[in-house]
């Protein structure tokens, strides 16, 4: 009889810290011990913690030992499995009470969340549907086939206030209604999991860890509209959720819950999975159905919308994959349930990818209406390094820069949007003081320029345009009046853009230059970055006092632009001088300063 | 038009490779795609010459199939290395110090961003982002992958992969 568990996250963050190693390691010391018949190893999705990775849970004790590494496994087995004696040492240090352990839903990072997307991430194994089937799975799908019309779905979701996770926030069940009205023979249902935004990785964390979730939804909303054809176009990028989601749709073939007449409604559906090619253009609905259709990605104009005209022609619902992910909980627990969480305008739950500087790094599911405080502060675990916080970014090269004043405002589509950025699909990255903000948008606009697809003219040159006077201020050749050149640009490109990569491809100028305006000043005015970053505007000066003319990094300066005697301070000549920060390696005194 | 540099030497075994997966694709709707990918990895590249054998077997031009091909980042005129350095360069790794990564190993490697060594050996990309934020900055060659990567580390990566 199984006795223990070992949960084990197999998700990307911890197949990248070596969970494979841990994963032999476990196994071999358990059957060095013949506890075979008695421990289960399961390999489950993402946990969310993935700073602490490679991340191990065993029940019925609920330890959380994190960054296990394979030698510290023979320790595991011989205490925790053979002696029932729990290796605190390997505990996450949060769970570790006085005299027993803290329960995780009692840490930091896991209080304030509520997991509804993530539900079943680091809880089943997603390669098994009848572990999703334990939980619940396909009861949704059933309830629909079997009690409801397609109409009653679509009002249900409309009453359950359902947005859209991809960005834009549109209402779900309106969606589904347009398509479900739309004239056609043929209808299909896509999934957008063409997660480009860089720092948002919460559409591959649930294709990994829950797959059958989306398949589930997927086929309801097939239903809704009255298609019998889907598509999930993955990036490429993302290897081990492409697998899963192959296997679980195998699997759900098998056991009759895709395919033809299933559960014997006379209802089929099919899915295939399309992979992309590397075009963060593709995220954009239109763009991403020309590219199943085999050709370059490029949008076009709408209307007519997809639900209208979408995939080869044909009336088409595309929804994100978190979105998905929300619909058969809603359909279980019913709309009351959805709409006792979030804000007015939006219900239920957000994923946010926390990134960049800031101590919890992972994956984290809130109620809509937390604060950006809360979520760096009480859930992230603050800035490490005693550094300052600056900045959050969301909304990936589409959205902005909040600031520490807008820590309290609570999160949703129109407050996100209000103060300058946007939901997007919710990466979230923290800067702190060593971020310069010039550099930043400068780097969200390089992103922008190299993805633009080049079709409209706005977004293809103005992004560009945009790009060569960030550049232009960055290396210390900005003149007052880029400003206005930058503020005339960005509204043009916002208004005349053909999809909403243009559209908004100019946000994180906006926000920085709104928000800090100052830094924009140092480079122009004062030719200074004040966080260190842009290399153009560096003085790297001997600090008088702290040479001791040991000629060290004189000796190692390629271009001889350091001078001076044996137990004199050197002096930097500033016109030979390239930056290439040789003589701060090499200095043991810390004698040089750069800034 | 990109003409590759280095000289085709693709196989027959890998010619009929592509017949097949041709043959298994073309009655699909929207095949091109899943037949230019089953390309490139048949081959690692995508030179003239395959363009040419694909625009034939489905029966599209040539000048469609290289507008397609070149849309896409993941497709590569040009042969990679044997050892394919991916820098991922999203937000998080970037703000993590990632920039400072990549310009560490176009000067060990003496190449740029895109680039492949003269000896067919290392080739570096900055990849978008890999969604393994938590360990930020991440990269990997070819399969193995590496978080939290420091600037002085790069040497002893490359070190590595001496063959």
């Amino acid at each position: 009889m199984i006795r223990s568990h070992i949960m084990l996250c197999s998700g990307t963050g911890c197949v990248a810290s070596g969970c494979h190693a841990i994963s032999d390691a476990i196994e071999a010391e358990i059957k060095a011990v013949g506890l075979e018949s008695e421990v289960k190893i399961v390999h489950t999705g993402c946990f969310g913690l993935c700073a602490l990775g490679p991340i191990m849970i065993i029940y019925p004790e609920g330890s959380f030992y994190a960054q296990v590494k394979p030698e510290d496994c023979k320790e595991i087995v011989d205490e925790h499995l053979l002696k029932g004696r729990i290796v605190k040492r390997l505990l996450y240090h949060e769970t570790v009470g006085d005299d027993k352990l803290t329960n995780l839903s009692d840490t930091g990072f896991y209080k304030k969340q509520k997991r509804i997307a993530l539900r079943l991430c680091g809880v089943i194994d997603p390669e098994h549907i009848d572990e999703y089937i334990g939980f619940n799975g396909y009861e949704a799908l059933g309830k629909v086939l079997t009690e409801m019309k397609p109409e009653e779905v679509i009002d249900l979701l409309k009453k359950s206030g359902l947005r859209g996770r991809g960005g834009a926030g549109f209402p779900t069940g309106l969606k589904w209604e347009f398509a479900a009205k739309a004239k056609g023979e043929q209808k299909y249902v896509c999934c957008n999991a063409d997660e480009g935004d860089p720092g948002a990785f919460m559409d591959r964390s649930i294709l990994e860890g829950d797959p059958h979730a989306i398949i589930e939804a997927m086929t309801i909303a097939a239903y809704a509209i009255g298609a019998d054809k889907g598509y999930v176009y993955v990036r490429a990028e993302y290897p081990i959720a492409v697998t899963r989601l192959e296997i679980a749709i195998k699997q759900a073939k098998e056991y009759g819950l895709l395919g033809e007449n299933i559960f014997e409604s006379g209802f089929g559906f099919d899915l295939e999975i399309r992979l992309g090619a590397g075009a963060f253009v593709c995220g954009e609905e239109t763009a991403l159905m020309t590219s199943i259709e085999g050709n370059r990605g490029e949008p076009r104009p709408r209307p007519p919308f997809p639900a209208v005209k979408g995939l080869f022609n044909c009336p088409t619902v595309l929804n994100n994959v978190e979105t998905y992910a929300n619909i058969p909980q809603i359909i279980l627990n019913g709309t009351d349930w959805f709409t006792s969480m979030g804000t007015e305008t939006s219900k239920g739950t957000k994923v946010f990818a926390l990134g960049g500087n800031v101590t919890n790094v992972g994956l984290v599911e809130v109620p809509m209406g937390t604060t950006l405080r809360e979520i760096v502060e009480e859930i992230g675990g603050g800035v490490p390094g005693g550094k300052k916080f600056k900045a959050a970014q969301t909304g990936g090269p589409s959205g902005g820069c909040i600031p520490a004043e807008h820590f309290d405002v609570p999160i949703d589509f129109e407050q996100l949007t209000a103060i300058g950025s946007m939901m997007g699909s919710g990466g979230l990255i923290v800067m702190d003081e060593d971020s310069c903000m010039v550099d930043i948008a400068k780097y969200f606009l390089g992103f922008t320029v190299e993805e633009s697809c080049g079709k409209c003219t706005p977004c293809r040159i103005g992004t560009k345009r945009l790009y060569e006077l960030l550049d232009k201020i960055t290396s210390g050749n900005g003149e007052m009046s880029d400003f206005d050149m930058l503020d005339t640009l960005c509204h043009h490109i916002i208004s005349s853009s053909l999809c909403a990569l243009g559209q908004t491809a100019p946000n994180p100028v906006l926000s920085t230059l709104n928000y800090f305006k100052d830094e924009y000043l140092a480079h122009i005015v004062e030719k200074r970055c004040p966080a260190g970053v842009c290399k153009d505007l560096l003085r790297y000066t001997i600090i008088e006092e702290k040479c001791i003319g040991c000629t060290v990094c004189l000796k190692n300066c390629p271009t001889n632009a350091i001078t001076g005697a044996v137990k004199v301070p050197h002096v930097i000549n500033q016109e030979k001088c390239i930056k290439c920060d040789v003589c701060v390696e090499k200095c043991k005194f810390n004698a040089i300063l750069k800034q | 038009m990109g003409v590759s540099t280095i000289e085709f030497k693709g196989t027959k075994e890998q010619e009929n490779l592509l017949k097949e997966a041709i043959a298994l694709n073309k009655d699909r709707e929207g095949a091109l795609m899943p037949v230019l990918q089953a390309a490139q990895n048949i081959y690692g590249y995508m030179p003239r010459e395959v363009q040419q054998m694909v625009a034939e077997g489905m029966g599209v031009s040539l000048s469609e199939i290289y507008g397609v091909v070149t849309f896409y980042s993941q497709f590569h005129l040009q042969p990679k290395g044997k050892y394919k350095v991916h820098i991922c360069m999203g937000t998080a790794c970037y703000v993590k110090g990632a920039g400072k990564i990549l310009e560490r190993f176009e000067k060990e490697l003496g190449i740029k961003d895109g680039e492949c060594t003269a000896d067919g050996k290392f080739s570096i990309d900055g990849l978008r982002c890999v969604g393994a934020c938590g360990l930020a900055p991440v990269l990997s060659v070819n399969d193995d992958v590496y978080g939290k990567v420091t600037e002085d580390q790069v040497p002893d990566i490359l070190a590595n992969y001496k063959e």
